[in-house]
């Protein structure tokens, strides 16, 4: 019986850190995907994403923390963590000056996979790039070296995936049929770790993980998420939308104000004095105000906000 | 654990056929497979001349005979010196020395051929330019050589008798002592005892060419990985350090070799520089250099973090090799502290190895105090190299 059979969790790991020159990037994180689950990993840009992966699959060694992905040690078995981990890294990471097809017959060769000639057909078809094969992977517009990257880590067959920000500068067609293809390999069994900067992408995860400036700050489905933070969220429609927003700010119960193209999002933690605020300024002058259910994206920019003012509380 | 993967040949090959699939687009790589040894023949072979022909010289001659004008006419012929001037003193010879109009002043002295008949053993005498004695000495080493043709060609049949000194009739120069040259040719100037600088800067050249492009090239190759992004996926793949690292080397080596046999080709056709030894042993030598190099330049890849910083460790190190390795100055004189640098360059062994193999037809014995620091260079940077080599990303 291999380590993997005997856990409920592709990744399990407890309070790992990282520091990178003094800097501490990674700062107690602890995670857990089951099995079949495509987890969201959220967070601003620098937040500690990237290192987080990194760590649980065996590129980079923790300074301090355990755990396991796919049941193997991530300190001591990296080597076993690499066959059976399909990793995605940020950038487009493949070889620009070979083919489409050179490029999966190198990775099909290092992961020494059985009939690879057969594998690597069967891949392009998949995929649909079978007269692309002979095609330079660098001519490729964004969309399709996404979609090559994912073929070239979906070769081995891996039980997990590792996608990090995968859908960045993709345009939204192909996004949403990256994440039809996540989903459908999920359901088969496969487990996904995604980061991702994308409310859309979000929704679709079945568990998320919100990490900001290498704390994790909220972990589970979108609706504990949501209720975790205690938030109620207003719309607020009309004119001068602007002037009105700076006005709100001043408010003690307003936390953030975010504007949604024609609609202004009004949040805060206290609900009733967050309503006779919004009653005084808003209806006054002749706004619409509507309660509404908080999402995750006002959930997301308060957190994003919370780390920031406490980064900077503690500066 | 790390220990538990082995060394897998199936992964090593597909590391060396994405390398060679890479080479096959690099456009500017190739260009430099063939362009480097070109350019650095044309260089070091035509423009950076160490035995340059044609030399200007001026003629101050008091005495007008056969043998005289036979020698004026042989120094000519040898297309070492270009009589342009005859100058009527010593003094004008040496103002146009001292101009920089001629490189040579040949004095022959009044009754010069008078006192050779007699016996005298005359001297001519030839002042040189001696700024620059490497364009010089090889002129002036073919002097003696000329005058022993004059000898030979214009002492003949009742003047034979006066050939005593000459090496070629000492056989038969029945109860004569052999004796100084009827006459002789003094010059102003020590020249290198080394009379085939020819044929030693070419050969020298292959050790040259081989460590600037395989140190370089091996340098950006894996740099070139870290810089593009693509690194973290070979890393994130199931390989081991020693399987990407002697992949990625493989094709260098097959590069260096036609390297190595571009120069071989030139040095013959070219160059005419007479090939003593087996050719064989010539290719063992190189592959052993190419070995020692590439461990410097994969060594260099690892504290390099982009391309740019490769290339300008890789000149670093050409430098020093060029200077103290016995290519350019005779290794033997170079100060102390110098011969200890050199000595630890891999491209001094080469140098003698190749030397001595070429032109001396050194065979295994003759190489072998040069073979084993060769060796012991590559196994202990190889070393260094898999440490170094970084198996995560931090």
């Amino acid at each position: 019986m291999t380590p993997a059979a005997q856990s409920g969790f592709a990744i399990d790991v407890q309070g790992l850190n990282k520091r990178f020159d003094g800097k501490h990037v990674v700062k107690d994180v602890s995670l857990r995907v089951r099995r079949g689950e495509i987890f969201g990993f959220l967070g601003p840009n620098g937040s500690g994403k990237t290192t987080t992966i990194r760590m649980m699959c065996g590129l980079l060694k923790p300074d301090s923390g355990t755990g396991t992905c796919l049941g193997y040690d991530i300190l001591r078995d990296s080597a076993e963590i690499k066959r059976s981990v399909g990793y995605m890294t940020q950038s487009f990471s493949f070889w620009n000056d070979l083919t489409i097809a050179e490029n999966l017959d190198f990775v099909a060769r290092m992961y020494q996979i059985p009939g690879r000639r057969q594998a690597v057909e069967r891949s392009l078809a998949t995929l649909g790039m079978t007269s692309r094969a002979r095609q330079l992977a660098g001519e490729l517009s964004g969309g399709w070296k996404q979609r090559m990257a994912l073929a070239a880590c979906m070769l081995h067959s891996p039980q997990l995936l590792l996608l990090d920000e995968p859908t960045a500068g993709v345009d939204p067609r192909a996004r949403r049929d990256f994440w039809d293809e996540l989903q459908t390999l999920a359901a088969g069994g496969i487990s996904v770790l995604v980061s991702t900067h994308y409310m859309d992408e979000a929704v679709r995860c079945h568990k998320l993980a919100y990490i900001s400036a290498g704390t994790l700050l909220a972990q589970g489905t979108a609706e504990e998420i949501i209720e975790g933070q205690h938030l109620s969220t207003w719309a607020i429609r009309g004119d001068r939308l602007a002037e009105l927003q700076e006005e709100l700010r001043k408010k003690a119960a307003v936390a953030q104000t975010v504007t949604f193209g024609e609609v202004l999002h009004v949040s805060g933690t206290n609900a009733e004095l967050l309503e006779r605020e919004i009653e005084q300024t808003v209806v006054s002058s002749g706004r619409r105000a509507e309660k509404i259910d908080t999402d995750l994206e006002d959930v997301f920019i308060y957190l994003m906000g919370h780390a920031e003012s406490n980064a900077g509380g503690n500066a | 654990m790390k220990g538990r993967q082995r060394f897998s040949a199936a992964r090593w090959w597909a590391v060396v056929l994405k390398e060679f699939t890479q080479l096959k687009r690099d456009r500017l790589t190739f260009a430099m497979i063939v362009g480097i040894p070109i350019m650095q023949m044309a260089l070091f072979g035509f423009a950076i001349n160490t035995v340059p022909r044609h030399l200007d010289t001026g003629i101050v001659s008091a005495d007008e005979s056969n043998v005289t004008r036979s020698f004026i006419e042989a120094m000519q012929n040898s297309s070492y010196f270009k009589i342009v001037k005859r100058l009527p003193n010593e003094q004008a010879g040496r103002e146009a020395l001292a101009r920089g109009q001629l490189m040579f002043v040949v004095n022959i002295p009044a009754g010069f051929t008078r006192q050779l008949l007699r016996r005298e053993h005359p001297s001519i005498l030839i002042e040189a330019d001696a700024t620059d004695p490497t364009t010089t000495g090889s002129a002036l080493a073919a002097v003696n050589g000329i005058a022993q043709s004059v000898v030979q060609r214009e002492l003949t049949g009742p003047l034979a008798g006066l050939q005593a000194g000459a090496p070629n009739d000492r056989s038969s120069s029945l109860g004569w002592e052999a004796g100084p040259a009827p006459f002789s040719v003094s010059v102003h100037q020590l020249y290198n005892p080394d009379e085939i600088t020819q044929y030693n800067v070419v050969p020298g050249l292959m050790g040259m060419i081989l460590t600037l492009t395989m140190v370089m090239m091996t340098g950006l190759a894996i740099t070139r990985e870290r810089e593009r992004g693509t690194m973290e996926n070979l890393l994130a793949m199931p390989a081991t350090p020693l399987e990407v690292m002697t992949g990625k080397l493989v094709p260098y080596v097959g590069i260096g070799l036609i390297q190595a046999s571009i120069i071989l080709l030139a040095a013959r056709y070219v160059f005419f520089v007479p090939f003593f030894g087996n050719i064989g042993a010539v290719y063992l030598a190189a592959l052993l250099f190419i070995a020692a190099n590439l461990t410097v330049g994969i060594t260099f890849s690892s504290l390099a973090r982009n391309q740019l910083q490769a290339v300008q460790l890789a000149i670093f190190y050409f430098l020093p090799n060029i200077v103290l390795s016995g290519f350019m100055f005779p290794f033997k004189g170079m100060p102390g502290w110098a011969q200890v640098i050199g000595n630890v360059l891999p491209l001094t062994y080469f140098n003698r190895l190749i030397r001595g193999i070429l032109l001396k037809g050194n065979g295994w014995a003759d190489s072998w105090p040069s073979v084993w620091p060769l060796m012991l260079f590559t196994v202990v940077l190889m070393g260094v190299a898999v440490i170094t080599y970084r198996r995560t990303l931090d």
